[in-house]
């Protein structure tokens, strides 16, 4: 089976621009990636974009055609997928499915949100709708609080502290100090952290990625059409998975655990024919601080219960074993929510190919990227590794 | 919503916070045991179509909890409020716990569900009072 190849990656800067349009975010992101790729435009057969909460923010349904036009490839069969958080990396895996069926050599993949002109209280209601609107959402339920739920599920399953959460958000921050598409490029202690308001206890401020304006895109080549057109292009997305899982938490049969991201690992690790063990490095979906450990546990790097004191351990910062989030992730670098799934694909690919600023830390050629809808009722994993 | 623009019902879920604000709260059962809130017409653990409606337990213990402090524009003025999961055996609920101060809700806590209405919106919520 071939792997398609990343052969070209793009950002817009992650941060406040409230008023800057979805399809100005991602006509800048989609352009980088292609300067990047060494493509012609008019090569790219279709157009895989993740956006979310586009029909309240900006009224705009029908994304799909929109987008591809804003990238200048009008004609291009263009369709938005939407799984929440989730949205680009369900976008990531359709392509990958596509240029390994045969079905097309070059595909445009990304995504795009525009959050903060709706405001704190309108994002908190309109993240809300990736919830069960009937039992959760109309019982109060923000995701700031969905989240809570789990980590007081953990603490009081396994043990843990807001300190250990706090670590976690340092470790972000500091990762992002050099990420010039980083919505924060600054450090935090553990005690501003934990002296932070609280949105939803035992999570603070701090514990919480911030509302994010930002694009991602990205090429995805056949291996052979990166051949015959001598593309720079080392990196291959080498396994996908995805998982689902009960929307409701009440539903789940897990409160502290993410059963839909350890369907996905397993699959993506299956498909790649590699285990955890192989991989050197990650990028996981920390909307919170608490969903990076569930993350860790869900990707079988720690078993349930061990990955709350990675961080404090120094196990997973930049100079530990298995450096994670070396972009800053969702916490520091911020969250766009339709475009976070692509995002952690360029990331990867910069992290691998050496020209991120935090490469030098990257310490093999395995990388996996996590990436999780609502409270991870739908999970993509991909594997991305070094093919010379 | 003003009162002439009544949200329209959802069935199931509307039919369900009735029964409850009537002290007659039910779920959904699978013959395996499986218990779901409606509506539900498959039992997503097993596949069973013959979903029977069995008497909700009076009382639940709290699993889990957080107090809410920033909330979407329709729960504004109901902050702080305690949002929890409790379980009441086949089935868990989530809602407001009442009547407590946020500091003396624990895990464990026993509780009995009521429909009560919220401050920002005059909307009916599902919550929990200690039993």
């Amino acid at each position: 089976m071939s792997h398609p190849r990343v052969s070209g990656v793009g950002l817009t800067h992650f941060g406040k621009h409230p008023e800057r349009t979805g399809r100005d975010l991602f006509a800048e992101a989609s352009e980088r990636a292609l300067e990047d790729a060494g493509v012609d435009r008019a090569t790219i057969e279709q157009l895989n974009y993740g956006n979310f909460m586009g029909a309240l923010s900006e009224h705009q349904g029908h994304q799909g055609p929109l987008m591809a036009e804003a990238a200048g490839i009008p004609d291009a069969p263009a369709t938005r997928y939407e799984s929440a958080c989730a949205s680009s990396g369900v976008a990531v895996r359709e392509a990958v499915k596509d240029v390994r069926n045969g079905e097309a050599d070059v595909v445009l993949v990304g995504g795009a949100e525009r959050m903060n002109n709706l405001g704190t209280a309108g994002t908190t209601e309109a993240l809300a709708i990736a919830a069960d609107d009937l039992y959760e959402v109309r019982a109060g339920m923000t995701f700031p609080a969905a989240y809570a739920l789990m980590a007081k599920a953990y603490f009081d399953q396994y043990g843990g502290s807001r300190e250990e959460l706090a670590e976690i958000a340092v470790k972000n921050h500091d990762n992002a100090l050099d990420n010039e598409y980083a919505q924060y490029q600054k450090p935090i202690s553990v005690e501003e952290a934990l002296d932070a308001p609280m949105i939803a206890e035992p999570l603070g401020l701090f514990d919480a990625c911030p509302i994010t304006d930002g694009a991602s895109a990205a090429v995805l080549v056949s291996d052979e059409y990166a051949e015959t057109h001598d593309l720079d292009a080392p990196v291959a997305l080498t396994g996908t998975g995805q998982g689902g899982d009960k929307m409701a938490l009440q539903d789940r049969n897990y409160l502290a655990r993410t059963p839909a991201a350890e369907r996905a690992a397993e699959e993506a690790y299956a498909d790649a024919g590699i285990g955890p063990q192989d991989v050197s490095v990650a990028e996981v979906h920390d909307c919170f601080t608490i969903a990076e450990v569930l993350a860790l546990e869900a990707l079988d790097f720690y078993a349930p219960g061990e990955a709350i004191g990675a961080a404090a351990r120094g196990e997973t910062t930049r100079d530990g074993d298995r450096p994670i989030n070396l972009s800053g992730g969702l916490k520091a670098k911020g969250h766009p929510v339709g475009a976070t799934g692509t995002s952690q694909v360029v990331e990867m690919t910069r992290l691998l190919r050496g020209d991120h600023p935090n490469s030098d830390a990257v310490g093999g050629e395995v990388g996996v990227v996590h990436n999780a809808g609502g409270t991870v009722a739908s999970t993509t994993v991909h594997v991305l590794e070094v093919r010379t | 919503m003003s009162e002439s623009e009544e949200r329209v019902r959802d069935e199931g879920y509307d039919d369900f916070l009735d029964a409850v604000a009537e002290g007659e709260g039910f779920y959904l059962e699978c013959p395996e045991g499986h218990g779901w809130l409606p509506p539900r017409r498959v039992c997503p653990e097993c596949g069973a179509t013959d979903l029977e409606e069995v008497p909700l337990p009076e009382s639940g213990a709290v699993e889990t909890f957080t107090t809410v402090h920033v909330a979407s524009p329709e729960f504004v003025e109901d902050t702080p409020y305690v949002t929890a999961v409790a379980d009441f055996g086949a089935v868990r609920l989530t809602g407001q716990i009442w009547d407590v101060e946020p500091d003396a809700v624990e895990v464990g806590l026993e509780v009995t569900p009521d429909v009560g209405e919220t401050e920002t919106a005059g909307e009916r919520v599902l919550m929990f009072r200690p039993y």
